[in-house]
């Protein structure tokens, strides 16, 4: 399992998740690139279907922040 | 915009539309926003680089604990964005002329060194830049280079270089070689680009570096610690070892050669870069001469395209350099090396070719001449026997050395003169095999002209030196051959022409020296015997070219002359300066320029450091103390036997300890490695100041304030002991990007503390500061609260005098802070603070409330400083007076307004206060601006035009370009960018891919528009960096090529992906494909969006009859306006009728009567009282609300655009202190009327209430803090009313006017909170007698009424009960909320805090906004505050409201939801969760399964968060741009490459 690559998908808030990976970028600061950061107008705008479509497409993990 | 009807009178002067805001702090940028939103163009002048101000710095805001970088950064970008504000970041205001309407202001505009336009702020540059200091933005905790961007999120988004002066070492230069700039290089080891640096001065670095008289050194600040950097000799170390690293590989100059391909640029500041290229074949321009300024000038203009050729007369080239100064200084192949290289730039050399005639170089084709023969010539003594066999002379004399001629002088020789070549000569002479050499000049030691250093090292050798001796003759033999030379000796008489001393001859002191040779080496001259009439140079009385100094253009165009030809002798880097002022004096004739055309960058002033300044650096640990390297150098035993080398160069090491040395005095070096690192062409070191006049209308100014610095109470040891910081270091240390990255450490030992202490006033309520900085109590327990989330375990204990949570949430935040945090408070000031010097612990001893003495240790200490005002010079240019604590002047009532009309006030520069009160203040003082030019609105402000739209539809087949940056390296330095560019053309309906190097570049916006021209595209996505920043540009970009702006979509590969993956360069680029796939997927869904203009009222309602009400209706009136005003009581004036005096003494009533007499009169204004709101409907420019008297049922319906909210408060008459049940127990409004009474009637004598028994008042207690928490079984929590503390200093101290004799106590049991320039008032009542006594906390007093009056306390301190029997008891009673508060929320729709006052959208930003829009808030309806402040907030409420009634329409829509009535079963559930009120069910409409009604959502109203869509359960719901559809195939896209392998 070393080699595993989890894929994980994050749904980030435009005011707040989303400007904090953003700094994590001015910062230089580092993390695994299997995190793809999906942009939202609020985190109130996730629906269950999005969460449900990722595990459904191959997501090992879907982390929401806002 | 909407144009009001302009008042007849005042259309004849419009006032000028525009406003100047100073000041980019938050409370700037909030006014800037507000006059913007109206439609007034705004100039936002910001001192620094950046706006945002000191609340960018913060980690957290209280009592949200919101991260202040989140709330304020939106704002800032805001400001950036506006089409009306335009930042004018590093300027100052100098000088406001003009009248109210039509002024004028001056500022100066300071270089950035960076263009705002081309900056991409991609920070390569940073990157390079050898300068490193202390972060002004992280005070100091961490390091930023002199090139930088204060923080991350800073608008305007570039660098900017700090340039502090020009460093003394490069100012005394007479070539101007930037030497802090190659130093900096070689403490970093950068030797080939120091050497670079060198290079664009002066081509001879390693021959400089041995030979240089260096006058840099003399100069240099860091002799003033102890010994200057040793410059010249790191010159030649960098010179020797990037050769000896050149040589080690092939012997030629490791030029980069594939570097331009690489698009690396070669240096070329300015102005070494010419404007043109030089005409065809290369111009040819002969030199004459090989000296180092002949040479020199051929090696730049070389550089510059040209083709020079340089006539020498000798054999070898090089001049003095070369025949001049003798090998043992400067070994021949040194120099040699050097000239190699200056030929290898294409430079011919004509060897034993002497110029005799100068025209015929004209005929020769060449189209300049430049003279630089020199001074060969060797002057003589001009004494008798001069020409004796045996009598040379210095420069012939070391020219025969050099050029390997024998010569023979004997064992003993004398040399005559105090100058370099007397000493050279000297020196040679030993080493030709004579024994006994002495030098003899006429004056002292100390006037001789000659190196100390050289002097030093010739009589280590072994040379003799006769001082204040004179040749007189030279006595030879029959042969003629010298035998001796008689001399005379002298003595110093009055200082002659050149300020020496002159030399006078004793009488009778003459005396032989025998010798074999005498060489006088004295002075020499140009050999210019050559010139002949037709020449036509004019010839100085020196026998030099006569040239203009700055140009060195001689009489004749086209020939010009430099070096010792026309300045006389001078030193080798005078020759060099020459030689390169001739070269581009040369290329500016041949192309047109005019000569004096600016050639160097403009000096700034030479930054000299002060000895204050070098020991505040020294004290910071700037200042690496290790002593000067000295140049070691041959044992003279050992050298004078041959011509090896004397000096030895620097090791590696010592240069590097030496080049730390340097006090980076200039700050900015002027290397210029950003200038080559920067792709965009953005910096430029040329930029100079300039002024600038901007005509305004109105001028804001909110210049902020300056923390206290702590290290002026040198008790604290703040700046001695490193774990003694400042409240503000310890945000950044908190701020999770910070120095620290938000790990809070010590700053000692990058340790956790475990133990914090924070000292409350330092730097306020003292002797030097009469005020109370209002924000410190708040922020201490804040940062405490940070730290206990941040530090497992750790205590934090607060000191201070009185906790001031006096305002909306304060209070019960301190309690949070004490019952949830465990922060520890403690009621005592700290007057020191002692180290343990071993563990680096501070050691604070104090007492405790019952008087005890502690003594505790500390791992950290946080002084909680204070505010300072720090604009004396812009009170001076804008023409108002500050008050005498040095903030601006202010009078009663008019709490934005300075003491010159149209120039406004806001934020701490009034008073010390919040965030949420500077935010109100701006909005106050916008307001007031507006009304004063908001009649012009829209003058200045053209709106934009673009282009009619090309219309797509779902229909049309996508066609998508997809732009990949490279962010100059910042994505392409990780990124495979080509691979992506190529993948992305691979992609479903891409039509085109292209790798631009800066996509947001102005070249690169023009290619994406011709793109979408020529490849007919419909949608464009851009994958660089964040859409948080760039996507508006490209969004405009695409409109005005006719695309809709929403047909565009970003990939994020730089923040996100290049930045945070440079470990891992493949899968970094893995993931800007996905990415990039994810882009595409959406942008094929994607549709335009429209705006459609909704019709607004233009007119508002304000609701409430007090001050505020009245001001915010006057105000909206004033601005053109039309204002309903209603009242439930029958008078307007509300809670402020009964106010008879304030803190100031100012009379409120007169106030009052005033407003109100301007409200009933004003046109624009209808003016309802007895009335109250009956219901109330619609949104943003379309509310209807229904009014009806309290007599007449008769109801009328209003339709305006805005609501402003100000209902008021009311006075706490609660029954726990016995109100009520005896006259003598009142509260402080009844205490007014009754002082008002007394002084109304000033001869009676105080009446008492009929139940005191008519005696005089001799006692009066108050008590703080009355309200309904009291009440027994009251769940109303403690909240501060925020004005009774200052409320009973005044009423106390008007006691005490009245009888200075009476008793007035006042008993709290909680703080004295009279924040800001309230202190003074409770100083004043301290000082006039007034006993303020603190009972024991969590106790009520006791309070009886039998007869006497009595109130009992506990006071900790005696440990026992005190009792008063006074004739009054004065309740400071809380401010309660308006009756009926609770009702008017309900039926407007907004919330209400637990106290039940109104809740605005956010407590930091939107103080006076609501959620739904159109809603505003001020006064006491929002919390409790004084006159002043609800008036400022009044006028803030007005000013958020004008911003939608200038509005000609609202233009509604893009991303906002919209509903399928056919799939609505009106559940409600949108109904229900919409914070903005925007979802209404609306009867006519059908929904699914035919029922009548379904919801539908005012486009207006709605901002687009997308919640109802998420949670609507039929799908009914859809946001536009977000669409689930659009959502889904990003998500889809980016598993597709696992769903594909998953299938394989």
């Amino acid at each position: 399992m070393s080699d595993f690559e989890p894929q994980v998908l994050a749904f980030a808030c435009h005011y707040c998740a989303y400007a904090a990976a953003d700094l994590a970028g001015s910062m230089r600061l580092s993390y695994p690139p299997n995190v793809k950061v999906l942009h939202l107008p609020c985190t109130g705008k996730l629906d269950v279907i999005y969460l449900l479509r990722a595990f459904e497409k191959g997501a090992d993990a879907v982390f929401v922040a806002g | 915009m909407a144009e009001p009807k302009v008042d007849a009178e005042v259309v004849a002067s419009k006032p000028v539309g525009a406003s100047l805001v100073v000041g980019g702090g938050i409370a700037g940028v909030q006014a800037a926003l507000d006059l913007a939103g109206s439609g007034i163009k705004v100039y936002l002048l910001e001192r620094s680089p950046t706006i945002g101000g000191k609340m960018a710095q913060l980690d957290k805001t209280f009592p949200t604990n919101d991260c202040a970088m989140c709330i304020i950064s939106p704002k800032l970008v805001e400001a950036g964005r506006h089409p009306n504000i335009e930042i004018i970041a590093t300027a100052d205001l100098l000088k406001l002329e003009g009248e109210p309407g039509d002024f004028s202001a001056t500022i100066l505009r300071r270089p950035r060194y960076v263009d705002i336009d081309k900056c991409t702020a991609c920070a390569d540059c940073v990157a390079v830049c050898p300068i490193h200091v202390p972060s002004e933005f992280n005070e100091g905790l961490a390091q930023r280079t002199a090139i930088f961007k204060p923080y991350a999120q800073a608008i305007p988004n570039a660098y900017a270089v700090t340039k502090k002066g020009t460093s003394p070492c490069k100012a005394t230069c007479p070539a101007g070689t930037s030497a802090q700039g190659y130093i900096a290089l070689i403490s970093e080891g950068r030797y080939e680009e120091a050497l670079e640096v060198i290079k664009q001065y002066n081509p001879f670095p390693a021959t400089v570096g041995r030979v240089c008289h260096h006058p840099c050194e003399g100069e240099c600040n860091r002799g003033k610690v102890d010994k200057p950097v040793s410059i010249c000799a790191l010159k030649r170390f960098v010179a020797d070892t990037v050769y000896d690293q050149w040589d080690a590989v092939n012997g030629q100059r490791q030029k980069s050669k594939g570097a331009e391909d690489q698009g690396v640029k070669e240096l070329t500041p300015f102005p070494l870069a010419p404007q043109e290229l030089p005409p065809e074949e290369k111009r040819r321009i002969a030199v004459v001469g090989s000296g180092p300024c002949g040479l020199t000038a051929a090696y730049f203009l070389a550089r510059m395209g040209y083709q020079p050729t340089i006539f020498e007369a000798l054999p070898v080239p090089g001049g003095m350099m070369r025949v001049g100064i003798p090998a043992y200084r400067l070994p021949r192949r040194v120099l040699r090396r050097e000239i190699d290289e200056i030929l290898s730039l294409g430079v011919e050399l004509k060897l034993n070719h002497a110029v005799r005639d100068i025209n015929q170089l004209f005929t020769d084709g060449y189209s300049a001449i430049f003279l630089a023969i020199g001074a060969h010539e060797a002057q003589h003594l001009a004494i008798p026997g001069e020409d004796a066999k045996g009598v040379f002379h210095g420069v012939p004399f070391l020219r025969s050395v050099s050029l390997g001629e024998e010569i023979r002088l004997g064992d003993q020789v004398v040399v005559a003169g105090g100058g370099n070549t007397a000493i050279d000569t000297a020196r040679t002479a030993l080493r030709l095999g004579s024994r006994d050499v002495t030098i003899i000049y006429r004056r002292t030691r100390a006037e001789m002209p000659a190196n100390e250093w050289e002097i030093d090292q010739a009589l280590e050798e072994g040379i003799k030196l006769e001082v204040l001796v004179q040749p007189m003759v030279v006595l030879s033999d029959d042969a003629g051959q010298i035998t001796a030379v008689r001399c005379v000796r002298m003595q110093l008489g009055e200082p002659d022409a050149s300020g020496r001393r002159r030399p006078i001859p004793i009488d009778g002191s003459e005396f032989d020296i025998p010798c074999d040779a005498l060489v006088a080496a004295v002075a020499q001259a140009p050999e210019i015997s050559f010139l002949n009439p037709d020449h036509r140079l004019e010839i100085s009385r020196r026998g030099t070219f006569q040239v203009d100094p700055q140009t060195l253009a001689t009489n004749r165009p086209g020939i010009f002359a430099g070096g010792d030809a026309a300045a006389g002798p001078g030193a080798l880097i005078e020759a060099i300066a020459h030689g390169r002022r001739g070269a581009l004096s040369i290329d500016r004739y041949l192309r047109g320029v005019p000569l004096l055309a600016p050639r160097e960058l403009i000096p700034l002033p030479v930054a000299e450091l002060t000895e204050a300044e070098i020991a505040e650096m020294r004290a910071r640990g700037e200042v690496d103390l290790r002593p000067r390297e000295e140049v070691p150098t041959v044992q003279p035993a050992e050298r004078t036997a041959d011509f090896r080398e004397v000096e030895l160069g620097l090791t590696a090491e010592q240069a590097h300890a030496e080049a730390l040395r340097c006090l980076r005095c200039g700050l900015c070096s002027e290397c210029y490695q950003c200038v080559l690192a920067c792709k965009a062409d953005a910096i430029d070191h040329q930029q100079a100041p300039y002024e600038q006049e901007l005509k305004v209308g109105a001028v804001v100014l909110a210049p902020g304030y300056q923390l206290f610095d702590p290290s002026r109470y040198s008790a604290l040891g703040y700046g001695r002991y490193p774990n003694v910081v400042t409240s503000m270091q310890f945000e950044r240390l908190l701020s999770a990007s910070g120095p620290t990255c938000g790990h809070v450490t010590r700053p000692s030992d990058r340790q956790e503390p475990k133990r914090i202490a924070f000292l409350q006033c330092i730097g306020s309520r003292d002797r030097e500061h009469d005020y109370c900085s209002a924000v410190c109590c708040m922020y201490a327990t804040k940062e405490a609260m940070l730290a206990t989330e941040h530090i497992h375990g750790v205590e934090c204990r607060v000191f201070m005098i009185d906790m001031r949570a006096f305002s909306k949430g304060f209070d019960a935040y301190f309690q949070r802070a004490q019952s949830q945090y465990g922060i520890q408070y403690s009621r005592s000031r700290i007057p020191a603070v002692a180290e343990d010097p071993a563990t680096h612990n501070l050691r604070l001893v104090y007492e405790t409330e019952d008087g005890r003495l502690c003594k505790d240790e500390f791992d950290l200490v946080v002084l909680s400083v204070g505010m300072e005002p720090a604009s004396e010079a812009l009170a001076q240019a804008a023409g108002i007076e500050l008050d005498a604590r040095g903030f601006c002047q202010t009078e009663p009532f008019k709490p934005v307004e300075t003491t010159r009309p149209g120039v406004f006030v806001c934020g701490t520069f009034a008073e010390p206060k919040d965030i949420p009160d500077s935010v109100i203040q701006a909005g106050g003082a916008a307001a007031a601006a507006l009304a004063l030019v908001g009649q012009s609105r829209g003058t200045l402000v053209p709106p934009k035009e673009y282009p009619p739209e090309t219309p797509v539809t779902p229909a049309d087949e996508p066609r998508i370009g997809v732009f990949i940056c490279s962010c100059g390296s910042n994505i392409a330095g990780v990124v495979d960018v080509a691979a992506v560019t190529k993948y992305a053309a691979t992609l479903p309906n891409v039509v085109h891919a292209e790798n631009t190097i800066y996509t947001c570049s102005a070249d690169s916006l023009k290619l994406i528009q011709e793109r979408v021209r020529e490849k007919g595209l419909n949608r464009v996505i851009v994958s660089s960096c964040t859409p948080r920043t760039h996507e508006p540009i490209f969004r405009d970009t695409i409109r005005e090529v006719g695309l809709n702006p929403y047909l565009f979509e970003m990939a994020n590969i730089r923040d996100q992906d290049s930045w945070v993956h440079a470990k891992w360069p493949d899968r970094a680029t893995a993931k800007a494909r996905d990415l990039t796939r994810m882009a595409v997927a959406r942008s094929r869904l994607l549709g335009p969006l429209y705006t459609q203009e909704q019709p607004l009222f233009h007119n508002a309602l304000v609701i409430g009859g007090g001050v505020s009400g009245m001001t915010a209706a006057l105000n909206l009136a004033e601005q053109g306006y039309d204002v309903t005003l209603v009242e439930r009581e029958w008078e307007l004036g509300g809670l402020v009728r009964r106010l008879h005096s304030t803190g100031e003494g100012a009379d409120p009533q007169a106030f009052l009567q005033d407003l109100i007499g301007r409200v009933k009169s004003h046109p624009r204004i209808e003016a309802l009282t007895g009335h109250e709101l009956v219901k109330s409907s619609g949104f943003v420019g379309n509310f209807k609300t229904t009014i009806a008297s309290r007599l007449d049922p008769t109801q009328r319906l209003i339709e305006h655009g805005v609501t402003i909210v100000a209902t008021g408060g009311q006075v706490y008459r609660g029954r726990a202190h016995n109100y009520g049940a005896d006259s003598r127990i009142m509260t402080q409004l009844d205490l007014e009327e009754l002082l008002t009474a007394i002084s109304d009637n000033p001869k009676s004598k105080i009446p008492v209430p009929h139940a005191s028994g008519g005696r005089n008042l001799r006692s009066v207690v108050m008590v703080q803090c009355a309200g309904p928490w009291d009440e027994d079984g009251s769940d109303t929590p403690f909240y501060c009313s925020r004005i009774c503390c200052s409320v009973a200093a005044k009423n106390a101290l008007r006691l005490k006017e009245l009888n200075p004799d009476m008793q007035v106590v006042v008993l709290y049991n909680r703080d004295i909170r009279t924040y800001g320039f309230l202190e003074t008032l409770y100083t004043q009542a301290r000082e006039a007698g007034v006993l303020f006594l603190h009972y024991q906390e969590g106790t009520r007093p006791q309070i009886g009424v039998n007869g006497q009056l009595q109130i009992t306390v506990h006071d900790p301190l005696l440990g026992q009960d005190i009792a008063f029997n006074p004739d009054l008891l004065v309740l400071s009673s809380a401010i309660i909320p308006a009756e009926g508060s609770r009702e008017l929320a309900e039926m407007l729709k907004f919330s209400c805090t637990l106290e039940g006052f109104f809740l605005e959208a956010h407590v930091k930003l939107q103080p006076v906004d609501f959620p739904a829009e159109g809603l505003f808030l001020a006064g006491l309806a929002h919390y409790p505050k004084l006159i002043d402040e609800a008036i400022a907030q009044a006028g803030a409420a007005a000013a958020r409201a004008a911003r939608i009634l200038s509005k000609d329409a609202l233009e509604v829509g893009g991303v906002v939801a919209q509903v399928d009535a056919s799939k609505c079963t009106g559940c409600l559930t949108c109904v229900r969760i919409c914070p903005f009120g925007a979802v209404q069910i609306n009867p006519a409409l059908t929904g699914v399964g035919e029922i009548a009604g379904a919801v539908e959502i005012a486009a207006a109203a709605c901002r687009g968060c997308g919640l109802c869509p998420a949670e609507c359960p039929a799908k009914a719901i859809q946001l536009q741009h977000f669409r689930d559809d659009q959502v889904l195939a990003k998500e889809e896209a980016l598993f597709e490459a696992i769903a594909t392998a998953l299938a394989e």
